[in-house]
């Protein structure tokens, strides 16, 4: 016990004195917390949009006021031919087209259905979705008005009535907040593990170690402990500024993301020492755990949702730990789940904790 | 020249003497490129529902066909409060809820209340709208096909939509440029910064630069290597988009990869500045990832829509050279437009490239002084 | 009385190249011992062997009593190994790194605290107690480095090329530490490549292309073969060697 006690000592010093870490992992989650919510937004608004009015009469304008008085939209040009929106659109300068037919306001005055076309860039599918979406949604209240100044009942729409559960207002920074918080951890509590033995090799100071009759257990966890302290210090910062900045609390109280917050750390941070532990140089550790930063990052739910994904990759996405936490940390969040609702994700990811770290004591080779 | 011979030989020694970074080089990408071309998706699937009735009369029924019959969603459970779907929700066993607050027949249509009540999990606000307005659109089209006894009118206006350049929707047509711009650059400016920091760290630069080469052989010579690794890349990548994504290749391969190659020389550019700036390899492969791997990812439009955010940092995403690249790959790739479209991404790429390219140069003179 | 070291047909292979190749050889308690050899001659790869550093792939053999195969953690508590490459921490200080490997060995903080005052004071090294390593000139660094290997009391330290790249006059100092450090009980296993410094020791053996070819004290081998100084010796001896640099 206080062999281990010598060994954090030196690594929390060794820690302090490098110029670059500690600064790092002060600024990066400030940095994250308070610039990334508000790129990671699939909010669409102000989709740059151009209508042909082949009608040019006053109910096609009374439509085109309407659409361009939303903020989904950014009302570039209306022109008469199709032709030149479609060329606008090819230049980039408009994703989303919109044509009013000849006679639009005749077929309202007689009482016979307008045919409208929409034409979306859906290169970029969700955006060009959502958008003619939004897009028909705007004329379809422009059709109830329509109908309701002819006195007729308006069609369905009141039958039902839509509740959107934990996220009232469907803010998508609500929804992005807590997978940051996993981004964070991922970058800062599996990334520096993984360079910590590597570079020790690479520096040789390992031989004197080794030579020593220090327990591999011990060692490793010498290692280990300062970055769960780090990471829980991270932490800490990152509930606050989600605290201070968004007013966003975890509707399923600080405890619970706590503890699966410090399991998903105790993961990282195993997995990262592995890693270091089958790397002969700093170079070859990165470049693993780059790569893996990239599979977790983006098989993890954190950007896009695993269940749009096949079924392979859904399945594949059970070995990527980040994917339970940043499940898990979502569900604490903003619907208020508990650990007993959570129990399958904790249990896997405790599972996965104690793998990885049994996994990185044992590959700790003190002879070759 | 002969001298200029060794150096590149040597750098290419180091890169295939080390097997495990050559696997990282070629195999790395690859792999990148199949796993998230083809997971990488937003469209909605898999959602399960669970309905809440009172009790289960042959319109609610006929009606959870309708619902399961959907590709998108499969009706999980049925229950009888609500209790039961909040704590299904809160496990995230469902998606959502359809709720029958009565019996549902034809006198719920007729007093123009609300009688069904949709509950969606909205953690992921996209998918919440998308699910409701799909979850609507059935509900409503029941309504009106099996149960209108005339007294509804529908809509007067129709809309077509018509998806341009995409028209199966395919996910991957948005992601494979992006991926592409993720990787080459990544790769190629985390391989030159870090070789050539790994010189500085272990002295052999000085050794380098006490040879009759001019330092700018030993960069170049460094630069190389590469660059043929990164071309490699570059081709194993646009063919797996081709034939295993089935990504389209609509524009001329030719510009594909001449505007490629532009971006490897900005890639390999970037990798000479950070080294640069650096002393260590860890700091370059930190910096690397930090002003890499996140802003490419958050930044270039490749996952978030660049319109959406605040002024200021569109204005920063204009710094980002992923953006401009995957702009024009996905003209050129998807839209099939011509070079005359990719002007301007071609410029900001070309000018980022010399400034990249004269700032290292002028700072790696400095050093030597 | 049991011999410190004792090792009986030692091999290490790397595939088919055998860096050590079937090597016998006793070393006497307090005795200095002396490990020659040309570079590539495969002493480090022995020597990490007898460390526990470097599993062997044949061949039998103990340390200090322990079997190098089975029992390597145990031979660990009872030696101490300063490599060829300084290999202490650069970003600790003088005193953090002695009481690091101190605490490692179990010493207790105040025994630690009283043992390294005296000793830093011995070796000149007390105003730099609070100084980075990493600012330390190669000599100081090769002192500090000997003193954590010998700081636990082992009963034997293993010093690998410990005078390589300092002045002849530090080696000097080196030599009497070493000497010193003989007298208070503790088996020194020493490689060096400065063939003057074999003479301090009180036997040598030397190693060509992964084999014991000789092995006796200076005097002996010099009358053995009819050299003035063991540079002679050695030359001689060397001059069989297959593998090249």
């Amino acid at each position: 016990m206080s062999v281990l006690s010598f060994l954090i000592k030196k690594e929390l010093k060794q820690f302090i004195r490098n110029p670059f870490l500690p600064r790092l992992a002060f600024v990066f989650p400030f940095v994250v917390m308070l610039l990334m919510p508000w790129v990671a937004t699939m909010d669409i608004n102000e989709v740059k949009l151009s209508i042909v009015d082949q009608d040019n009469s006053l109910s096609s304008q009374r439509l085109i006021n309407k659409i361009d008085a939303s903020d989904y939209f950014n009302l570039k040009t209306v022109y008469k031919e199709y032709e030149k929106s479609l060329s606008d659109l090819e230049n980039g300068d408009n994703d989303i087209i919109l044509e009013i037919p000849h006679n639009f306001e005749k077929d309202i005055i007689n009482g016979e259905k307008s045919s409208l076309q929409i034409s979306a860039n859906t290169v970029d599918g969700t955006k060009g979705t959502l958008a003619s979406n939004y897009l028909t949604g705007i004329i379809y209240n422009f059709a109830s008005e329509i109908m309701a100044e002819k006195g007729l009942a308006a069609d369905t729409g009141n039958l039902i009535e839509t509740n959107f559960m934990y996220n009232e207002f469907l803010n998508y920074k609500h929804f992005m907040i807590p997978a940051l918080i996993v981004v964070v951890i991922i970058m800062m509590c599996s990334f520096l593990p993984s360079i910590n033995i590597v570079s020790e090799k690479e520096i040789g100071t390992i031989e004197q170690i080794n030579v020593t009759p220090v327990s591999k257990i011990a060692f490793i966890f010498s290692k280990l402990i300062p970055y769960w302290a780090m990471g829980i210090i991270i932490l800490t910062i990152c509930f606050a500024l989600t605290a201070i900045v968004y007013s966003l609390t975890p509707a399923g109280g600080f405890f619970n993301v706590y503890l699966i917050s410090i399991i998903f750390i105790i993961t990282m941070s195993g997995f990262g020492l592995v890693i270091s532990n089958y790397s002969s140089t700093m170079q070859q550790a990165m470049f693993i755990m780059y790569f893996f930063m990239m599979i977790f990052m983006l098989m993890s739910g954190i950007f896009t949702p695993v269940s749009s994904m096949p079924d392979w990759a859904q399945w594949l996405s059970y070995l990527s730990p980040p994917r339970y936490f940043a499940e898990s940390m979502r569900s604490v969040y903003l619907k208020g789940s508990s650990i007993v609702d959570l129990r399958n994700s904790i249990g896997l990811l405790t599972l996965y904790a104690v793998f990885l770290n049994g996994w990185a004591v044992i590959s700790y080779k003190k002879r070759m | 020249m002969k001298v200029f011979g060794a150096f590149i030989i040597k750098e290419f020694n180091h890169i295939i003497r080390d097997k495990r970074t050559i696997l990282i080089l070629i195999v790395m990408p690859i792999v990148q490129i199949v796993l998230f071309g083809f997971a990488l998706s937003v469209e909605i699937s898999n959602v399960n529902v669970a309905v809440i009735a009172p009790t289960y009369n042959s319109n609610i029924n006929r009606l959870i066909e309708k619902i399961d019959a959907n590709e998108y969603f499969t009706v999980k459970i049925r229950l009888n409060n609500y209790k039961e779907a909040d704590k299904l929700m809160k496990e995230g066993k469902i998606d959502a809820v359809v709720y029958f607050e009565k019996d549902f027949d034809e006198s719920s249509i007729k007093d123009n209340t609300p009688d069904i009540g949709i509950i969606v999990d909205a953690s992921n606000p996209n998918t919440a709208s998308t699910e409701n307005m799909l979850l609507s659109s059935i509900i409503n089209d029941f309504v009106s096909s099996e149960m209108n006894k005339g007294n509804i009118h529908t809509t007067p206006m129709d809309i077509n939509v018509r998806l341009l350049f995409n028209p199966r929707m395919e996910s991957s047509y948005n992601f494979v440029p992006g991926v592409m711009g993720l990787i080459l650059i990544i790769i190629c400016t985390m391989m030159t910064s870090i070789s050539i920091v790994r010189e500085k760290e272990r002295g052999t630069m000085e050794v380098l630069l006490t040879s009759p080469v001019k330092p700018i052989s030993i960069i170049l010579a460094k630069m190389v290597p590469y660059f043929t690794v990164s071309f490699v890349n570059l081709i194993t990548t646009l063919l797996l988009a081709y034939f295993v994504l089935q990504v389209p290749m609509e524009g001329s391969l030719l510009s594909v990869i001449s505007i490629s190659v532009l971006y490897i020389f900005l890639a390999l550019a970037l990798g000479l500045l950070i080294s640069t700036l650096v002393k260590t390899q860890v700091a370059a492969m930190l910096s690397s990832i930090m002003l890499l791997m996140i802003p490419v990812i958050m930044l270039s439009g490749m996952v978030f829509p660049i319109e959406s955010m605040p002024k200021f940092l569109q204005y920063i995403s204009n710094i980002v050279p992923a953006k401009w690249y995957i702009m024009a790959i996905k003209k050129l790739m998807i839209e099939g437009l011509s070079l005359s479209h990719i002007i301007k991404e071609t410029v900001i790429l070309f000018v980022m490239t010399t400034a990249l390219i004269s700032l290292s140069l002028i700072k790696f003179n400095n050093r030597l002084e | 009385m049991e011999n410190a070291i004792h090792v009986e047909n030692l091999t290490k292979s790397f595939g088919s190249f055998k860096a050590v190749d079937s090597i016998s050889f006793e070393v006497e308690k307090g005795e200095i011992f002396g490990f020659l050899g040309a570079n590539g001659a495969g002493k480090t790869t022995a020597m990490r062997m007898l460390c526990g550093l470097s599993i062997p792939t044949s061949g039998k053999g103990t340390v200090a009593g322990f079997d190098i195969f089975s029992e390597s953690e145990k031979i660990k508590q009872s030696i101490g190994y300063m490599s060829q490459k300084f290999s202490l921490y650069e970003d600790l200080t003088v005193s953090e790194n002695l009481t690091l490997f101190a605490g490692i060995y179990g010493m207790k903080r105040a025994v630690i605290k009283e043992k390294s005052g005296i000793i830093l004071k011995e070796l000149d090294l007390w105003r730099e107690k609070d100084s980075l390593v990493k600012s330390l000139p190669t000599g100081w660094k090769q002192k500090l480095s000997f003193s954590a290997a010998i700081f636990h009391n082992p009963k034997i330290v293993f010093l690998d090329e410990p005078t390589g790249g300092v002045d002849p006059m530090a080696r000097r100092q080196f030599w009497e530490m070493i000497y010193k450090a003989s007298e208070n009980g503790i088996t020194v296993f020493v490689t060096t490549h400065y063939l003057d410094e074999s003479e301090y020791c009180n036997r040598v053996s030397i190693m060509v292309d992964g084999r014991i070819e000789a092995l006796d004290t200076p005097k002996k081998l010099k009358e053995k073969y009819n050299a003035d100084s063991m540079d002679t010796v050695f030359q001689k001896i060397a001059v069989k060697a297959q593998r090249g640099e």
